[in-house]
């Protein structure tokens, strides 16, 4: 292509005025738009005080947190200054009453050698000296002289304190060493104690010893068959309390259903007299879509506030809370539905003389009913969602429960296997709703196209 | 046979294969409206069973509980909100009007409810920003017609289904633990789940824009960026200033819960107020929030039908 010369760009400018000579405030609208939003924006750096927050902020703690979700530590510590040297675990240690990890090894000379990750990350000691080995350097502790004292140059990864010696090890742990004690921090990949908790009998055995525990053996407790002891087991594990999670989880559940159910039934005839082309009395139809409105807008939460005064704590206050927000949410959507159908179908019946209410349902209920279904389903999707926030403040539910195990800053592993149920419950709600949106509304459209498929 | 006959029998046969069909029809829909009324019925049982106080033991005391709404004199609403002295206050908090002031400068003050309304609405538009930045991104890279490759684009549409999916208290709590509890945390986990949820209904814009611009650029050899940047986002701005103003909406309400779970601004002092019983600090604040409630929906939708126009406004209410 040739280039232009400058009177051919004067024409094209000339005849496209529109395009080239814009009036000032469209072509410095978007400008003044990105202005304002960078003003903006440094207004709520300074209303958050975002740099002193972030000053103060722990951004360290992340990888810590994420990898306590998939992970438990043990933390055996050995007293020196004791005549024997003897591991000792803390109560409600993820091993149990009798921990003998074969990764503690006392050795035939009464020295003691931890093995964090096999032999290239461990420490040896006894009384007098401490050997850490790690990133393939080995490190001298001397502890004879009153404080812990390093023979030779400090690797970076280990911080000597005046009277502790930290070495870092990563992912897999540490060791602290003073004069007077060693205390390791050993950290594996996966939930400790998932199934069976150390009090249980079953705490400790192989998948097939339990299988045939079950199966075949003799009674563990007396009166009770062993897979109803394995059962309950399970159920009331005290770490990680399946049967409290699990139930807290239906509650969600129930929550959102029977919220959405009853909004939906409750609205499902308000909306005919909410709809300005069915009801007759323009007045009524105000006052029904500003009391929806009112139903909406005030929100979910104080609903939810207001109902756990009332009926204290629990699923019954969430799902009132939801029943109330989803009458004005599916009122509104059901009386817009209707205010859209087409009259045709109405008229016909209308004009063979049948009464109001054969009206509605032969002229009117079956153009809406898919759209009514498939709205009540998107309310109930996304009511599953959300009931996890209101059972935060108290409404029943998996929220609560999430929130405090949160709140203690230890429990990140059963914060995260609440999330995943949560996640999968979402998931697999999420799918119902769609299935049965894609089931349940088919139009006179669809039914033509499938008959004429099926020839 | 005459052909009389011959059309009864034909009307016969389509009644009674009409007949067939809508009993079969009816009794599938008794049997669900059935399920459904079992299932609510068990729900219903289930829920009252788990719940702290039962239904029907508390059903007579629902309006006593309104009842400490109704304030005593209704003017301490007003007093509350602004935070003038009561003449009934007697030393308990229910009264401690005074204590909430923001002194901007000399003896010139914002009640205290004020400011923490708008830091409720400032987290929501801060939030609601994160995810319009990082949405719209997202959403062309995972839009089908317009992906630079299609493993990114099921990548990043299973991210943000992810993000959408987290429950947000989840994300506030682990922040909360990082930048310590209070709006930021709350910013980040509304931000986040604004990401997900912004990205689904733009990119589901963008795979309904008209693709001939882009074939036009595509002609003249222009890349991927300036494609989008030329073709598609002139089409669809309008409909993602429209969804962002909807979800600067939704933000709100959400981030009125995360204070209420501790993440600042409005929520706590409603939370705290309604657990202990103030009817007028109650009723002052759910004044205040309804109030900006209504403000931000009537601005956002003034601004939307001015972006999309009135004719799209209304198809797309």
């Amino acid at each position: 292509m040739a280039a232009m010369t400058a009177n051919e760009i004067n024409a094209i400018e000339e005849r496209f005025p529109q395009v080239f000579r814009r009036p000032l405030h469209k072509r410095f609208g978007p400008l003044l738009l990105v202005a304002g939003t960078i003003l903006y924006l440094a207004y709520a750096l300074w209303f958050f005080s975002l740099p002193q927050v972030l000053r103060e902020s722990h951004w360290e703690r992340l990888p810590l947190f994420l990898a306590q979700w998939v992970s438990y530590d043990l933390q055996p510590e050995f007293r020196l200054d004791q005549p024997e040297i003897t591991p000792k675990y803390p109560r409600f240690s993820a091993l149990g009453e009798n921990p003998n990890p074969d990764w503690v090894l006392k050795n035939p000379d009464g020295t003691f050698t931890v093995l964090i990750d096999g032999p290239a990350k461990s420490v040896t000691f006894d009384k007098t000296r401490a050997t850490i080995v790690a990133n393939g350097q080995t490190v001298q502790v001397s502890l004879t002289g009153g404080k812990p004292v390093i023979a030779g140059p400090v690797p970076n990864w280990i911080t000597a304190h005046d009277d502790e010696v930290v070495a870092r090890m990563g992912f897999v742990g540490e060791v602290r060493v003073t004069v007077d004690r060693v205390k390791v921090r050993k950290r594996f990949l996966g939930w400790a104690n998932f199934v069976f908790d150390t009090r249980s009998p079953f705490f400790g055995k192989s998948p097939s010893e339990v299988v045939s525990l079950i199966l075949s053996g003799p009674e563990l407790k007396p009166g009770t068959s062993n897979l109803a002891l394995a059962a309950d087991n399970i159920w009331n594990n005290a770490q990680w309390q399946h049967g409290d999670v699990w139930t807290k989880l239906l509650q969600t559940i129930v929550m959102a259903f029977l919220g959405t159910l009853l909004g939906g039934i409750v609205a499902f005839p308000l909306a005919f007299f909410a709809a300005r082309n069915i009801t007759p009395s323009g007045l009524l139809s105000q006052v029904l879509k500003r009391f929806f409105d009112f139903m909406r807008s005030v929100d979910m939460l104080i609903w939810a506030l207001f109902f756990t005064r009332a009926f204290g704590p629990g699923p019954l206050a969430g799902s009132a809370a939801i029943f109330f927000t989803e009458i004005g949410t599916l009122g509104k959507t059901y009386s817009e539905a209707l205010e859209n159908i087409d009259d045709k179908p109405r008229e016909g019946v209308q004009s063979t003389g049948a009464n109001g209410l054969l009206v509605q349902r032969y002229g009117v209920l079956p153009e809406v009913v898919p759209v009514f279904i498939s709205q009540t389903l998107y309310q109930w999707e996304s009511n599953t969602r959300g009931a996890t926030i209101i059972g935060a403040v108290g409404a029943g539910g998996i929220g609560l429960k999430l929130w405090e195990a949160m709140r203690t800053n230890s429990n990140w592993a059963n914060v995260f296997y609440m999330v995943l149920l949560t996640l999968v419950v979402v998931f697999v709600f999420d799918n119902i709703s769609n299935f049965l949106r894609r089931r349940l509304s088919r139009t006179i459209h669809d039914y033509n196209r499938l008959q004429a498929e099926q020839g | 046979m005459t052909s009389a006959t011959l059309h009864t029998n034909a009307t016969r046969v389509t009644a009674d294969a009409w007949r067939r069909q809508t009993s079969v029809r009816r009794l599938y829909t008794a049997l669900g409206v059935g399920l459904l009324f079992v299932a609510m019925c068990a729900t219903m049982w289930f829920a009252d069973e788990a719940n702290a106080g039962h239904f029907f033991d508390r059903l007579p005391h629902l309006l006593d509980f309104l009842s400490w709404l109704i304030p005593k004199d209704w003017n301490d609403v007003w007093r509350a909100l602004f935070d003038v002295a009561s003449p009934h206050d007697t030393g308990t908090q229910e009264f401690n009007f005074p204590l909430g002031r923001v002194y901007v400068r000399g003896g010139f003050y914002v009640p205290e409810y004020f400011e923490l309304m708008l830091t409720t609405v400032n987290v929501a538009l801060v939030s609601t920003f994160i995810g319009f930045v990082f949405a719209v991104p997202f959403s062309f890279i995972s839009a089908r017609n317009l992906t630079p490759s299609p493993a990114l684009r099921l990548i990043v549409k299973r991210f943000m289904e992810l993000l959408r999916a987290f429950p947000e208290i989840v994300i506030a709590g682990l922040f909360a633990a990082i930048v310590s509890i209070g709006p930021v945390a709350a910013i980040i986990a509304i931000g986040l789940h604004s990401i997900g949820a912004l990205g689904k209904l733009f990119y589901e814009i963008n795979e309904n824009i008209d693709m001939r611009a882009e074939e036009g650029l595509r002609a003249v050899g222009a890349n991927w960026f300036e494609r989008v940047r030329f073709a598609a986002l002139p089409q669809v701005l309008p409909n993602f200033m429209s969804y962002t103003l909807l979800r600067i909406e939704i933000n709100v309400r959400i981030s009125t819960i995360m204070g209420a779970v501790g993440g600042g601004g409005i929520g706590e002092e409603l939370k705290l107020s309604i657990s202990r019983g103030f009817g007028a600090k109650t009723l002052a604040l759910v004044l205040l929030l309804f109030t900006t409630i209504f403000l931000v929906d009537q601005f956002s939708a003034w601004l939307r039908r001015k972006l999309v126009g009135e004719q799209a406004f209304l198809m797309s209410a």
